[in-house]
């Protein structure tokens, strides 16, 4: 298996599969996640999967005390090397495959007239492609529950806004290249905005805050405004 | 058993060592700013390490207690004061019911500690005390603290025996940490993309110095320098980020990550700061210049470990200073 291991400062370490964003480096990603989890490594602090990375966040501390001659970084590195030679075993997490209700009335959807210019499709066109498609979700970040999922359609594949927008507000779907998201918070933002959803995809009383998990399915499917009201 | 914010200051919020284990969320571990100085008014409680303090920033708050506590202020000097007289910082004090502890002028620092013996009586957020003002979570309630905030606290009955009635009393020990650092010189390790840029920009990260702009909170500071460009032009898929990355931003200026940094970030990772100069980077201010050095993870961990046992040795010393005085 291709893979580079490099230190993120002195207390944490990055796996790379490659710099693409494919569901087959995506797959390494989560089958890392999943043996390094299932090692319970008791240095490990936190694990961050990313489209096609694996960060490992871990304490420097407590590893130099249990192995006097080598570094941290060394010890995690070694580890992690050995969970990545076994033999590859199948994706044991279930995964769900969920549906979410988006509005794309012009009322949310800020920016799908100029798509509709720049990719030349009519507004419905843009629509039936944006839920056609069933996403995987590849990874969680930027804001808390933000899922960066994909792959979006050739066709309506909009580079992302040249200025960022200060304020979008909780459940507003957007496009950048192939990806598509939603962000769960109030935050400033560069992506394309095509709907919203009523979905709430942040919520701190939970136990687990956070709708999305890395590895979920997902299809949007239309919904009208008063339906979205009444959601 | 608790004491009041009489006046909020410009940013005061509850905050530990962060809240690690949920960035696979996209929930961002947040934390103390400076761990050195966090660490080190709980050390000189004799408290562990890990426990919540309050950050804050300059103006500073007017806090009054309504009750004794034992309390230590470290980091930044805002000249803190109790009941208008002076005291110093890294040397615990005990304050008696109605004690009120301002803080005057900022002479040097942007953040201070202030560490209460009598834990806190807050309710933590996905094991962590650890405010995180974005999710409205965490900390008192989920955002800074406000006029009128009450922060309750544990009663420790010997504490007023102690004072015998005197408004307050310092405590008879205190240290002076050595500088972290000299001459604002900050180590970094090289980050996956420090080879997309050319040896002149390389020389140039490493030779010349870095300003801290206004553009600096939490999140992180923008810095002003010489202008960067990259050699590859590859975009980089999104990745995990970490307190201390110094990202290339396309305006080919830098942007160094600090403690309330989003879990992931699409821009080059030129290097990240090691951990045991981040505190000496919290404690600096817009307008201040610094500049950088290559180190090796080696050397940036024996260096995290010397603090480590520095802050173990404060702790377990003040231990027994304490548990005399609680008899």
């Amino acid at each position: 298996m291709s893979y580079s291991i490099s230190p993120l400062g002195d207390s944490a370490l990055t796996v790379d599969f490659g710099n693409i964003i494919s569901a087959e480096l995506n797959k390494k990603v989560l089958l890392l996640v999943q043996a390094i989890e299932k090692a319970a490594l008791a240095a490990v602090k936190d694990i961050v999967p990313a489209y096609s990375s694996v960060t490992i966040h871990y304490d420097v501390i407590s590893l130099l005390k249990q192995h006097k001659n080598k570094s941290a970084f060394t010890i995690m590195s070694e580890e992690i090397e050995a969970l990545l030679s076994q033999p590859v075993e199948a994706i044991t997490a279930v995964y769900r495959s969920v549906q979410i209700p988006v509005c794309y009335s012009l009322k949310y959807a800020w920016d799908l007239k100029e798509i509709a210019v720049v990719t030349k499709l009519t507004i419905e066109e843009i629509i039936t492609l944006h839920t056609a498609k069933r996403y995987k979700v590849y990874m969680i970040g930027f804001l808390p529950g933000f899922a960066y999922m994909g792959n979006v359609d050739e066709r309506i594949a909009v580079p992302r806004k040249l200025e960022p927008r200060q304020k979008i507000g909780a459940g507003y779907v957007g496009m950048a290249g192939k990806q598509t998201g939603i962000y769960p918070l109030t935050s400033p933002g560069g992506w394309q905005i095509i709907g919203r959803t009523p979905i709430k995809l942040f919520d701190k009383e939970k136990e687990d805050p956070v709708f999305f998990r890395a590895g979920d399915e997902v299809r949007f499917y239309s919904i009208t405004e008063d339906e979205f009201y009444n959601y | 058993m608790s004491f009041t914010i009489t006046k909020a200051g410009i940013l005061d919020t509850i905050q530990d060592e962060g809240r690690f284990g949920f960035q696979a969320s996209g929930i961002n571990p947040g934390g103390v700013m400076d761990i050195f100085s966090a660490r080190l008014a709980n050390c000189l409680l004799g408290k562990p390490m890990h426990t919540a303090v309050i950050e804050m920033h300059f103006p500073a708050p007017v806090i009054c207690f309504n009750e004794a506590a034992m309390i230590c202020v470290t980091g930044g000097d805002f000249t803190a004061a109790i009941n208008h007289k002076e005291i110093q910082r890294n040397q615990p004090v005990v304050v008696n019911k109605d004690a009120v502890l301002e803080f005057k002028k900022a002479k040097h620092g942007a953040r201070c500690y202030l560490s209460v013996l009598n834990n806190f009586r807050i309710s933590a957020w996905l094991n962590s005390y650890s405010t995180n003002i974005k999710a409205g979570a965490g900390g008192l309630h989920g955002s800074a603290l406000k006029n009128g905030d009450i922060v309750a606290f544990e009663k420790i009955s010997a504490l007023s025996d102690y004072l015998a009635k005197e408004p307050f009393k310092r405590l008879p020990w205190k240290v002076q940490p050595a500088k972290l650092t000299g001459a604002n010189k900050i180590e970094v390790i090289k980050g996956s993309e420090w080879n997309w840029l050319d040896d002149t920009d390389q020389q140039t990260f490493l030779n010349t110095s870095f300003k801290i702009t206004k553009v600096a909170d939490r999140m992180g500071y923008r810095l002003a320098g010489k202008s960067l460009t990259l050699k590859v032009k590859e975009q980089l898929v999104s990745s995990s980020v970490s307190f201390g990355t110094l990202q290339l931003l396309p305006s080919g200026q830098l942007m160094v990550l600090m403690a309330d940094h989003q879990t992931t970030g699409g821009y080059p990772r030129v290097a990240t700061v090691i951990s045991a100069h981040l505190p000496l980077l919290a404690q600096l201010k817009p307008g201040e210049e610094f500049s950088l050095a290559l180190t090796n993870v080696e050397s940036a961990e024996k260096k995290l470990l010397q603090q480590f046992n520095y802050l173990q040795r404060v702790q377990y010393a003040a231990g027994f200073k304490i548990e005399k005085i609680l008899q």
